[in-house]
């Protein structure tokens, strides 16, 4: 090792394994994360088709994207799951990590069975749930087999309804994370805080609501930040489930961009919308990083 | 005697009980209103998690003609494993007809070495940034953790050009480097957070021996970290396996990973549909996360409680 008198020179070589060992990491960082985001937003304001060509024409990719129906379709569809998906999976997630909390017997086998579809990927969670809601095989055919027979319950195959079929697959798949999170967060709380609580004679629910979700707000905050940046990334669900249709009844914004770039050979138009999926997930992101790492310093 | 004292008990609290009683812990039966709520809602919540693997276990066990007349929560009445011999061995996807193995051979290919390099490196990274912090690290972590945010999709046609200038592009290799790059956030977080938790005395003593970068990291931080490698392990397998973009993305159709090939097979529009096949197919691809998931029990929900950044 170096003394530190020739340590000063040059401080390029102070530290050179570890700095050799990051390299992977910077190369990431600033070549594929900084670099490659900065590309596609630059290369979004031009009119490249099969190959990216720096020729500018200004906002016209994004006025294109805003008056196309699939892309309009695509950010409803995205609206429409992502609302109710935050909603339902916050509510059922924190529901069975209460319930989960109670000092119950079998804890274990409860959670295994709710977390397990976790596990598996979107694309057979995607292919399942189309087995399931095939209207001629699947639960409207056992419904109306047990003799209801004006049952209908189709929305693989329903314009109007198709994207709650995405939600339910997607709620199977992604609660048993939430439950996890709200789980580990439960057990965070005092118990101390509860014994007070007890001796107040204050009932369980009012306890859970005024006092033990109010202290779980980091928790709740991480959680929708996670689930957000999973929702609008959602694709491959999609694309098992239902590829988008019936017509674009489905479409997504990653599938559209998927789509533009590779298939329908309109670079420009998937990096247009790409930048607008970026943006989405800005407008969640950092108010979330501001709160989180900026109001206090560093936190090791 | 004890029922006297009882009696004196009560009559002495009567305030207390009177404060406690409403909601103070009272001794509980096993079909107490509590219970069958919890246990109650818990079960019809089971019902629901676990419907969809039942539904895909009995419907792979059937022949098609029971698949159509029967309904699909019924249990198989005669029992035959050849939808799943067909999908291992002979479904189509376009012209190929060689079945899942070739996907499932694929992804091992893709998975091994995309696990072990993107954790080695991660770990290293880690470690780099725990113990031997150097000017401007702490601004590349930050990015990194930031990039895992960004849509992969705005990623994604860079790369392609980045894989195309290297000459990988369509390679199990540039597949590799993807998984590696994107696994790279949450990895090198969780790695950084356990060695930062390392006593620093221990590395100091290194230090003070003559060990060097390398050396403490062989010698000494490697073999004391199992268990995170295992947790870093799960997380690493179960996301490449169950990939599908970029596998979609980054590899030609003869090197497509398992969930590509299961989707093919699947949504392949040409054919009559063989649902026993299509649910034998699909387990086969859930397979492998699965017995991950059971035999790693704990280990599981603390890779996800720590990579819940991954998101």
């Amino acid at each position: 090792m170096a003394t530190d008198a020739s340590r000063r020179p040059n401080s390029l070589f102070r530290n050179l394994n570890a700095k050799i060992a990051s390299i992977p990491m910077i190369f990431t960082a600033l070549v594929v994360f900084v670099g490659g985001t900065i590309w596609t937003v630059v290369y979004s304001f031009t009119n490249s088709r099969l190959l990216p060509r720096l020729n500018f024409v200004g906002l016209d990719q994004y006025e294109r994207l805003w008056t196309t129906p699939r892309w309009i379709a695509s950010i409803q569809n995205l609206l429409i799951y992502g609302t109710l998906s935050l909603i339902f999976s916050l509510l059922i997630g924190f529901l069975l990590a209460a319930l989960l909390d109670q000092k119950i017997r079998f804890e274990n086998t409860f959670r295994t069975i709710i977390l397990y579809p976790f596990a598996l990927s979107f694309i057979v969670t995607g292919l399942v749930w189309q087995w399931l809601l095939n209207p001629d095989f699947g639960v409207q055919h056992f419904v109306r087999s047990l003799g209801w027979e004006t049952f209908t319950f189709n929305p693989l195959y329903d314009q109007s309804i198709v994207i709650y079929g995405i939600l339910i697959a997607g709620l199977w798949q992604g609660t048993g994370l939430v439950m996890c999170l709200m789980l580990a967060g439960l057990r965070g709380i005092d118990e101390d805080i509860w014994k007070a609580a007890r001796v107040d004679g204050i009932p369980m629910w009012k306890t859970y609501l005024f006092i033990v979700i109010p202290m779980m707000r980091p928790v709740f905050v991480t959680t929708l930040v996670i689930i957000a940046s999973g929702i609008v990334r959602i694709y491959d669900l999609v694309v098992a489930q239902t590829s988008g249709g019936p017509g674009f009844a489905s479409e997504v914004p990653a599938k559209y961009v998927y789509d533009y770039m590779f298939s329908a050979q309109n670079l420009g138009q998937g990096f247009a919308a790409s930048t607008m999926m970026l943006l989405t997930v800005m407008i969640v992101v950092v108010p979330w990083a501001y709160l989180e790492f900026g109001g206090r310093n560093k936190r090791g | 005697m004890a029922d006297v004292r009882a009696a004196a008990v009560g009559q002495a609290d009567p305030v207390v009980a009177g404060l406690v009683e409403p909601s103070g812990p009272r001794p509980r039966r096993a079909l107490s209103r509590r219970n069958i709520v919890i246990y109650g809602t818990l079960l019809l919540f089971s019902v629901y998690y676990l419907m969809p693997l039942y539904v895909m276990i009995v419907t792979s066990l059937k022949g098609m003609p029971e698949i159509r007349f029967g309904n699909v929560f019924a249990p198989p009445v005669e029992i035959t494993f050849e939808p799943w011999v067909k999908a291992w061995s002979t479904a189509c996807t376009g012209l190929n007809c060689d079945g899942l193995s070739r996907g499932f051979w694929n992804s091992v290919r893709i998975t091994v070495p995309s696990v072990i390099i993107s954790i080695l490196i991660a770990s290293v990274n880690g470690y780099a940034l725990a113990n031997w912090r150097f000017k401007g690290a702490n601004i590349f972590f930050t990015i990194l953790i930031v990039g895992a945010f960004i849509p992969y999709q705005v990623m994604i046609y860079p790369i392609v050009i980045i894989l195309r200038e290297m000459g990988v592009y369509g390679t199990l290799t540039g597949l590799v480097i993807v998984h590696t790059i994107f696994g790279m956030p949450i990895n090198t977080l969780l790695f950084r957070n356990y060695f930062a938790s390392v006593p620093e005395e221990l590395f100091k003593a290194a230090r003070v021996d003559g060990a060097g970068f390398w050396a403490i990291y062989f010698r000494i931080m490697l073999p004391m970290s199992l268990p995170i490698f295992v947790v870093s392990m799960i997380i690493q397998v179960t996301g490449i396996w169950n990939d599908f973009l970029f596998g979609v993305v980054y590899t030609r159709p003869e090197t497509y990973p398992m969930t590509v090939q299961l989707n093919n097979i699947v949504n392949s529009v040409q054919g009559v549909k063989e649902y026993n096949v299509n649910m034998a197919a699909t387990l086969l691809t859930g397979l492998v996360p699965l017995v991950i998931y059971f035999i790693s029990g704990k280990l599981f929900v603390r890779g996800i409680a720590a990579g819940a950044v991954k998101g």
